[in-house]
């Protein structure tokens, strides 16, 4: 499977053999956890295990949750409740399945942009990547939908407000939002389609998380210096690898571990502190929550969907020049969904000839940024739509899209590159002692 | 690199609080000390009950509590009635059941009775429905230190009464410092010695109104005492897991990183 040579599964007894000739089950599990792995993977190469486990633990309590819970508008906040007070030990179900979610899309923000610092999208990995952000894509629905379900002020309000960016589409856009809600506004047929998909997704995402898999398998993993396995023999390769099981089975896991500490500190100490108070408000379409604010993952992107007022010239010029086709609503939907665009077209945008951002001096500074203008376009998606909020967001929303837009494409041009490590392991044995002793037994 | 994130986080640490007093001046929530805040507080039993006497001779004639089963007043790490107790208390409330298609006296199993006599709000996860403390500058720092505040914002907003009124369109409303925007149409409900508690506890508005919230608290996070022993647990459990994983880690490593085996 992989293209770095490495030993594979041998059936030695009958009965192994006669399996692994009509079904090389054993085989593709042997080779899929004893998989070479560069082995100067630092700590925040973790995070990819801490997602496994995320995407577990939320189909787990999920399903759990599902044999309590009613889908329907007049029943649906009381079965919450129903699981909070009487089901044993349901509130802890439930409280780390909604805190799972946090959980997850923490993992997930620092697993991509672990990736955009190491250029673990360029190629030959730029599959991996257009996968990742497909599951990105589908957790960012498969959360918003899940918000939906314990029908509190917030669900209402946020499906009714998510849902009608569908609207701002030019001519189509009514209709299909009146055919995603299942009627003309967010309802007991919304609140339904809504549970359906909520429990459809995971499993999609499941799948292209085997794909993802399967992906980074066929090219090998990336590392913090870029460079490539040797592959030009077995023993050459060793030289820069371990293989995954077990040395970075117990890494990630002691990673997972500590990450789980503080998640489950969350969970029994102060649950509710990622959550909305009005969401224990049961929905009512009557009245308007002051502040409508989604959940604070979805926060950097909504900010981005604000910033384009119809007072920003862009907007205008885009309004003119399609007569009025796109107008501001319309332009904010569409900054939204190409933020993620633009993100997951680095493998095409970044000309950069090396790999990590590690030997990319212009680059680290660059990148840094981009960290900061994440966090504050997550704080101004809190914030309500007034000044000074709403022209940060615009700067924000602007270096977002420059970013990826113009300093990557750019700097592979004009920047000096420093050196990289000739191989991995040359990196690995700078920081890990004496030299000759250092290098593997085997 | 490590020891410049511990710098860091050590140096924000340090300059959260300044930031929240920086931003004091929101809304007039007091910080009372609830028994409950923090990983290591427990419901105060003898509160919970004082409580439960103030929302029933008090709160529940405008105020339900529908998401409440009456039988969870015996439960444990909660109000801590004794059946019997709760029994007799069930009868004080009249149900409509549908098989007999008509009231009768709640049993233990019955919910608390909603009521939309005056269009008051259920008050089941008021407690949890709002937060005390915000910002500053929508950070939520506060809420990190502080907890998110439902039990001091119901506390102080029973205790913020300033005495003015105001006619508006044919109601009335009452100056409040807690509620938001100043002006509640809900008429001062606590005055001094208006519950007269057995065991003979304070009984002026700004105890009673801290008696009440908690008890709020409780109808909100009925099972907070379990969930924070599990969280206890997990912690515990995860730790001893972590290390035990630091060492596994550390042993198979050391031959690959040129350092003495553990």
């Amino acid at each position: 499977m992989s293209g770095i040579p490495h030993d594979h599964y041998e059936p030695k007894t009958g009965a192994e053999k006669w399996l692994h000739s009509r079904l090389p089950i054993v085989g593709l599990v042997y080779d899929t956890i004893m998989i070479p792995t560069p082995k100067n993977l630092n700590w925040w190469w973790i995070w990819g295990i801490v997602l496994a486990f995320c995407l577990a633990l939320q189909i787990v309590t999920g399903i759990v949750l599902v044999m309590h819970y009613t889908p329907h508008v007049d029943l649906a906040f009381a079965s919450v409740e129903h699981i909070m007070r009487n089901v044993n030990g349901g509130f802890m179900i439930r409280y780390l399945h909604a805190n799972g979610a946090s959980l997850f899309f923490v993992a997930v923000y620092i697993h991509i942009f672990r990736g955009l610092f190491y250029g673990s999208y360029k190629a030959p990995r730029e599959i991996t990547w257009i996968v990742g952000m497909l599951i990105f894509l589908l957790m960012m629905g498969t959360g918003f939908m899940g918000y939906v379900l314990p029908w509190g002020q917030m669900s209402f309000w946020g499906a009714t407000v998510i849902t009608g960016l569908f609207g701002a589409i030019p001519f189509i856009g009514e209709p299909i939002q009146t055919w995603l809600l299942g009627g003309p506004a967010v309802g007991n047929a919304t609140l339904n389609r809504f549970f359906s998909l909520h429990y459809l997704l995971p499993f999609v995402i499941a799948g292209l998380v085997i794909v993802h898999i399967w992906a980074f398998h066929t090219t090998g993993n990336n590392n913090p210096t870029g460079v490539e396995v040797r592959r030009g023999s077995k023993a050459e390769a060793e030289k820069d690898t371990l293989p995954f099981w077990p040395y970075f089975v117990i890494k990630d896991f002691l990673g997972l571990a500590i990450v789980l500490v503080i998640f489950w500190a969350i969970v029994g100490f102060m649950p509710n502190y990622l959550g909305h108070p009005d969401n224990y408000i049961e929905a009512n379409p009557l009245v308007t929550p002051a502040h409508i604010v989604p959940e604070w993952y979805f926060l950097p992107f909504y900010a981005i969907l604000r910033a384009f007022t119809s007072e920003v010239w862009v907007v205008q010029i885009a309004s003119f020049v399609t007569g009025g086709i796109v107008d501001a609503k319309f332009f904010g939907v569409l900054a939204m969904f190409g933020a993620i665009a633009v993100m997951a077209l680095a493998p095409w945008l970044d000309t950069s000839r090396v790999r990590s951002g590690k030997y990319r001096p212009q680059f680290k500074w660059w990148f840094l940024l981009l960290i900061i203008d994440f966090f504050a376009l997550m704080w101004l998606g809190a914030m309500p739509a007034e000044e000074p909020y709403a022209s940060f967001s615009l700067i924000g929303s602007a270096y977002w899209f420059g970013y990826f837009l113009v300093i990557l494409p750019l700097l592979g041009v004009i920047e000096k590159p420093e050196a990289t490590p000739a191989t991995i392991e040359e990196d690995f044995n700078a920081h890990y002692g004496k030299k000759s002793e250092a290098t593997p037994a085997e | 690199m490590f020891k410049k994130l511990v710098t860091g986080a050590a140096l924000a640490l340090a300059l959260v609080p300044a930031a929240a007093f920086a931003a004091g001046g929101e809304a007039h929530v007091e910080d009372f000390a609830f028994s409950f805040e923090g990983p290591f507080g427990s419901y105060d039993q003898n509160q919970l009950q004082r409580g439960l006497q103030i929302y029933t001779e008090v709160c529940a004639a405008c105020h339900g509590l529908k998401q409440v089963p009456i039988r969870t007043l015996s439960d444990e790490g909660g109000v801590g009635l004794p059946e019997d107790q709760v029994r007799a208390y069930a009868a004080n409330f009249e149900v409509f059941d549908a098989e007999l298609d008509d009231f009768r006296p709640a049993t233990p199993t019955d919910h608390f009775p909603e009521n939309n006599g005056v269009g008051a709000p259920d008050l089941s996860l008021m407690a949890k429905a709002r937060a005390g403390f915000h910002g500053p500058y929508g950070l939520g720092t506060n809420q990190l230190f502080k907890g998110m505040g439902g039990a001091e914002y119901i506390a102080s907003l029973l205790d913020g009464y300033t005495g003015e009124t105001k006619e508006e369109a044919g109601t009335t409303f009452y100056e409040n410092h807690a509620f938001p925007g100043g002006w509640i149409s809900m008429a001062p409900p606590l005055s001094d010695e208006q519950v007269e508690f057995a065991d003979g506890h304070a009984n002026d508005v700004h105890h009673m109104a801290q008696d009440v919230a908690a008890f709020l608290m409780w109808t909100a996070e009925p099972k907070m005492m379990a969930r924070k022993q599990a969280g206890f647990v997990g912690v515990l459990f995860l730790t001893v897991l972590s290390v035990l994983l630091y060492l596994t880690n550390k042993r198979i490593w050391a031959p690959h990183k040129g350092k003495k085996t553990a």
